[in-house]
């Protein structure tokens, strides 16, 4: 296995590619302008609502009314004139009536039975976009209703059996050493039982899609989402069309978080539907309430811990049971459930561990993909156990950690080998300093005796793994081009798409940097299943470390096509290229390198046993937040945050920090704020005056700092980061409530109202908590 | 597209959109958002939650920061509506536009018209707002993708160029 | 968006004369809309109660406050901006002006009027127990006439008021007697901007030598309507403000109310708050002595 050196500063050089040319012009690590910026600051970018086509409809969807049950009559109500709609059902379905992606389980549209509130049953299109909701009210529908399940312990019990044999969507082990050998060893045994909610992503811009169809040119769609190739592939299967008869074309996207990975199908295959069958371009536009009620949100969990400890707290083995709620339908619940599992352990050496991970069905909307993916489920769980093992040991939060951090040359959970020289010791130690957590630690101590409002400081480490799981990028066999034109300039061809984390720009940086041209010189296509190849979902934080690897190959690909030619010298300047480009493309036309992904041989993975090489590179970091719970109103609020991490090279430091702010703010709204109501398997908060996401008045000053060290495997040595700064918020800042109070908090959010009964049953007293202010 | 029997009662209504008199046909009831994307065509003004709760449709009326999807479109008749399109080229937007680009002020672009309005608003009432005015000015204006930080960046920026010039 | 716009009608028929006659023409079929931020998200979830709306939007005579030797008159489509921007409503009412900085948004408070508050009669609503505390009196008009009712009296019960069906309030009218008070408001919501309140106070207090000689207590979102706290109020009045007196007062408070279990919070967490409120005002009031 090639071991890599890197100095550990910001110049490090990129170890794939030479730095050609221009040597004091680095692009890669600057924060050049955002490649589509002006027409997003200019309202210019183009959305999926902002495009009409001549000729078009508009759809929407009749839904569920009802958890679980058997679909009896169907009835048009009065004052709609019927005849002017197109209506579309399930047996309107010219393929497979699914929407394909791991599992076949998830129809289009409901046939016959439904297994969740708001499940798709039928599909209505008119030119009159709003007489479409009035429509929707008046068509009436009657079912013979089935016992429901809405939680996982209902789920587990089996009393009714909603999916498969036995409601689970997958389970997973990871096993290590002999978890069994370590409880008679142990002079603390340490338990614990940790949940977190459903999380809406809350994208500001709702799913949309238009379709279109013609039999000559065939299907095309165009929408707002994250994985082009994804949609193409359902669409295929959903209309029984053939690649070539299948577009898919990404619009501008508001936001996505996860959100937009996989519902895309959905919509898309509905207004494909329409389109179909109206012969006329059909836009799909949800309102915030039906994006809010019908779509994916983040996997309700919950974890047990079983910890062997000795006494100088160190981790000797422990259990760990990790459940995901999945909703109704498979969806992408196997993989959510397999990066938790992978990621319960953190950032710690267990050398005896085992964890049984599960995924199960109960009657709710489906959930799906959102930022963290599983991490921040396991990962809360387990940053608030180790605050819990401290406790119990009686060291303090820091030491507990501090302890147990792999060091190089030790082993996760599934065993693979931490081969970088990443010192978390150190990066603990710096943030500490960043934060001043002991200072601040003795003061609050101290100035919590006689205030109203106490004060805590609370720590999280942990790490994210970049790019698909074992195997999968191997699965995906991402493809990526780069392309010569007839301007001299090249062309960037991915699938992978932007949403506001920079794909475009960082794309467009490292192509410049691996030829030595300037930024301008960059362009990139619009990802269009018809023009890009497949450079895999834009997911997994993954599009700067795999698919930007890959850019680099592909870009010097097309280096060497100039040199060859005879065109380019070993050196030269952007004007140079730029010349030899349009030479070469005036000869023989317009040109393209592809490069495929390989995975590298040290990544070796063992799906069965979930055993070895989990992620090609982890990004690391420590957290620390402060805060202060008033005690008028048990109200939390975080005062100052501090976030170190270490992600590889920095490409882009507006974005980079950019990336990490967002997803803080994300992680606050998951711990403190975000709560969804559940009645029966429906969201009865589904609007954003009930739904509560952080505004610019409730969040703090969020101080983001960066170590540097390369990594081998991503382009110019960088990491994934996009996902990195939402798993590690919330424990941090449970744990500073926990400091605050002496009272220990489990479940996420965690509202003023959660606090307040805890406070209340632990003073053992039920009457109004005016002996709550000031420790009377 | 079908006419449909709605279409009688629409009214004509003129209003100034970005300096421009318009005369449009709507439903007193429609929504100036809904007049402004599709009877005007300027879709930079965009639909986040249709409750003003997110700001995404903020635009200015007789120069006061309003959430279009509120506005019934026979209250904008007379007035004079500035959308992001108006904005553009406006010698003090120019500070906005570019700080918001250098700044990381737009991540996904969504909120930005919406933002980048409020923001206007604001510094033309505090030329020279502290951090903590910019957060409370664009308290109602949502963001998911930034956290807020490099907005307030990115507006703090924008007032110190606009002294300068 | 849940509704068919050519489903409604909307008229503006530009005087307040001229509405007022449509209201006593047609009593209880046109719900008037002033700026639309509770209304028009009523109408986008299809939930709207009624098909026909009248603009009283921007009326002149009811959109201004007017300055008397012992009284203001703030118009009923005076804007929550309004509120903000007027001088004597900052010096004066200082209650108002705080509730007016915290509904909604700066956008929400350029179309938001104090009448659409009132009216619209939620029981948190942010302005109405400043009214209450500072025993507004309404102006309530129709083709009819005039008349004036005490603000505490206006809320019938949840979302009903004592307005008739050709009636709009006209104005605001509050006696300019509070300026001698310490004035103290706060609002408890899931966050610090564009929230609905849990619960919220308005306090005004009169103290002298640490005794309260005037105490007067209002609060939302803890009963159908906006109330005024009277048995805590009768506890405090006359006495002296000391710890114990401070924990009678907010267990007093916390009894009065009558606050529910719903999406926004719990009634036991309401209840507490309520007397932590109640608590806290009655310690910055004794700390203040009542400085004018």
């Amino acid at each position: 296995m090639r071991k890599a050196n890197f100095p550990k500063s910001s110049s490090v050089e990129s170890t794939s590619g030479n730095m050609i040319g221009m040597k004091n012009d680095r692009i890669v690590g600057t924060s050049v302008p955002r490649r589509e910026g002006r027409d997003k600051v200019t309202g210019q970018a183009r959305y999926v609502d902002d495009m009409v086509l001549p000729g078009m409809l508009y759809g929407a969807t009749v839904r569920s009314r009802i958890p679980r049950g058997k679909i009896k009559k169907v009835k048009f109500g009065p004052g709609i004139h019927w005849k002017e709609f197109v209506i579309v059902s399930a047996k309107d379905i010219p393929g497979k009536n699914c929407i394909a992606l791991i599992e076949d389980d998830q129809p289009c549209l409901a046939d016959g039975i439904v297994n969740h509130p708001e499940e798709p049953i039928l599909l209505l299109a008119h030119p009159d976009r709003h007489l479409l909701p009035k429509a929707v009210e008046a068509v009436s529908i009657e079912y013979d209703p089935l016992p429901a399940i809405f939680t996982m312990e209902e789920s587990e019990t089996l009393r009714e059996r909603i999916w498969g044999s036995d409601n689970t969507f997958k389970q997973i082990l990871i096993e290590k050493g002999d978890v069994e050998s370590v409880w008679p060893k142990a002079d603390y045994v340490v338990e614990g039982e940790y949940r977190t909610g459903a999380q809406e992503q809350l994208y500001i811009e709702n799913n949309g899609m238009i379709a279109a169809f013609d039999s000559e040119k065939g299907l095309t769609a165009w929408g707002s989402l994250q994985c082009p190739f994804y949609v193409h592939r359902a669409l295929m299967k959903l209309c029984d069309l053939p690649a070539e008869k299948t577009r898919v074309v990404q619009m501008e996207t508001g936001g996505a978080f996860g959100g937009k990975e996989e519902y895309p199908s959905m919509i898309a295959a509905h207004a494909a539907l329409l389109a179909i069958k109206s012969g006329k371009p059909v836009k799909i536009i949800y309102d915030r309430m039906e994006d809010m009620a019908a779509t994916t949100k983040r996997h309700p969990s919950r974890t047990r811990h079983r910890t062997a400890v000795s006494k100088d707290g160190k981790i000797l083995g422990g259990e760990i049971e990790f459940t995901l709620d999945g909703g109704a339908y498979a969806t992408l619940s196997s993989v959510v459930l397999s990066r938790g599992a992978i990621h319960a352990g953190g950032p710690y050496y267990w050398p005896h561990v085992r964890i049984r991970a599960r995924a199960v069905a109960t009657n709710a909307p489906p959930h799906g993909a959102f930022r963290g993916f599983g991490a921040p489920q396991s990962l809360f769980a387990l940053e608030r156990h180790m605050d819990r093992i401290a406790e119990v040991v009686q060291l303090s939060p820091v030491e507990i950690r501090r302890r147990n951090f792999l060091q190089p040359g030790q082993t996760t959970t599934t065993g693979q080998t931490a081969s970088e020289p990443i010192d978390l010791g150190k990066l603990l130690d710096r943030a500490l300093e960043l934060s001043d957590y002991e200072t601040k630690k003795k003061r609050f101590v101290a100035e919590n005796q006689r205030a109203n409002c106490k004060k805590g400081i609370g720590i999280a480490s942990f790490l994210h793994g970049a790019g698909f799981t074992g195997a999968g990028e191997r699965y995906l066999g991402s493809v990526v081009g780069v392309e010569g034109c007839e301007d001299g300039r090249v062309r960037v061809l991915v699938s992978s798409s932007e949403f506001g984390q920079g794909t475009k720009t960082v794309l467009c940086q490292i192509a410049a940097e691996a030829l030595g041209l300037r930024y301008e010189d960059v362009d990139i296509a619009q990802p269009d299943t018809q023009e890009v190849p497949n450079s895999g979902p834009t997911v997994a934080s993954r599009t700067v470390m795999i698919v930007g690897k890959l850019v680099q190959s592909a870009a010097i690909g097309i280096r060497q096509t100039l040199a060859a030619s005879g065109l380019l010298g070993n050196s030269y300047s952007p004007e140079q290229f730029r010349a030899a480009c349009r030479d070469y493309v005036a000869k023989h036309g317009r040109f393209r390198s592809l490069a495929r992904y390989e995975q590298p041989e040290s990544i070796v993975w063992d799906e069965e046993k979930y055993r070895g090489s989990a992620y090609a590179a982890f990004a690391w970091a420590v957290y620390v937040a402060a805060v202060t719970v008033d005690m008028t109103t048990c109200g939390v609020s975080v005062d100052d945050f501090v976030a170190l991490q270490e992600v590889g090279k920095v490409l882009h430091p507006v974005l980079a920090k950019g990336q990490i702010v967002g997803g803080i703010a994300q992680a606050i709204g998951f711990a403190l704020y975000e709560k969804v109501f559940w009645e029966n398997g429906r969201m009865l908060n589904g609007q954003m005056t009930n739904y509560i996401m952080p505004t610019s008045a409730d969040l703090p000053p969020i101080r983001v700092y960066f170590e540097e060290m390369g990594n081998v495997h991503g382009a110019f040595g960088a990491k994934g980061i996009g996902e990195l700064p939402i798993d590690g918020p919330a424990p941090a800042i449970i744990n500073a409530v926990g400091d605050a109070l002496g009272v220990s908090f489990d479940a996420i959010p965690l509202l003023p109202e959660d606090i307040f009964d805890a406070l209340e049953k632990h003073a053992g007293t039920a009457c109004a908590t005016s002996s709550l202010r000031r420790g009377q | 597209m079908t006419k449909s029997p709605g279409d009688r009662l629409k009214l004509e209504i003129v209003l100034t959109v970005n300096n421009k008199a318009v005369k449009v046909r709507a439903h007193a009831m429609d929504r100036l958002l809904d007049v402004l994307r599709h009877e005007l065509g300027l879709t930079g003004t965009k639909e986040g939650c249709g409750e003003g709760e997110c700001g995404s449709c903020s635009v200015l009326m007789d120069g006061a920061l309003v959430n279009s999807c509120l506005i019934p479109v026979l209250q904008a008749k007379g007035t004079r509506i500035v959308t992001i399109e108006g904005l553009a080229g406006h010698g003090r937007f120019c500070a906005l536009h570019e700080a918001f680009l250098n700044c990381g002020g737009a991540q996904c672009g969504i909120c930005t018209p919406g933002m980048i309005l409020a923001a206007f608003h604001l510094l033309e009432k505090k030329p020279k707002p502290t951090a903590k005015e910019i957060s409370e000015g664009l308290s109602g204006n949502l963001c998911r993708c930034t956290g807020y930080a490099q907005i307030v960046e990115a507006v703090m920026e924008a007032a110190r160029r606009r002294v300068e010039t | 968006m849940r509704a068919y716009p050519a489903d409604y009608e909307l008229i503006r028929p530009g005087t307040l004369t001229d509405v007022l006659l449509l209201l006593a023409r047609e009593p209880g079929a046109w719900l008037p809309i002033a700026g639309g931020t509770d209304l028009m998200v009523q109408y986008a979830a299809g939930r709207l109660p009624g098909r026909k709306l009248v603009s009283i939007w921007n009326l002149p005579e009811l959109r201004r406050i007017e300055v008397f030797p012992d009284e203001i008159q703030i118009g009923a489509a005076s804007t929550y901006t309004d509120l903000r921007e007027s001088e004597i409503v900052r010096d004066e009412f200082a209650l108002l002006s705080s509730a007016a900085s915290w509904t909604g948004g700066i956008a929400n408070q350029n179309q938001g009027t104090i009448g659409g508050n009132i009216v619209n009669a939620s029981p948190a609503g942010d302005s109405l127990p400043a009214l209450l505390v500072y025993e507004a009196e309404l102006s309530l008009i129709s083709a009819r006439g005039e008349r004036r009712v005490p603000y505490t009296n206006f809320h019938l019960d949840y979302r009903k008021t004592q307005l008739a069906t050709d009636e709009l309030i006209r104005a605001v009218c509050l006696a300019r007697r509070f300026s001698g008070y310490y004035a103290h408001a706060r609002k408890v919501g899931p966050r610090r901007s564009q929230a609905i309140a849990k619960v919220c106070l308005a306090a005004l207090g009169k103290i002298e030598k640490d005794v309260a000689t005037d105490i007067r207590l209002a609060m939302g979102s803890v009963a159908p309507v906006p109330v005024r706290l009277t048995e805590t109020e009768k506890a405090l009045r006359g006495k002296r403000i000391v710890p114990e007196l401070v924990r009678l007062a907010s267990q007093t408070a916390a009894k009065e109310i009558r606050p529910i279990d719903d999406i926004r919070s719990t009634a036991r967490y309401r209840a507490a708050v309520a007397g932590n409120l109640v608590a806290e005002f009655l310690e910055r009031l004794s700390a203040s002595g009542s400085q004018i």
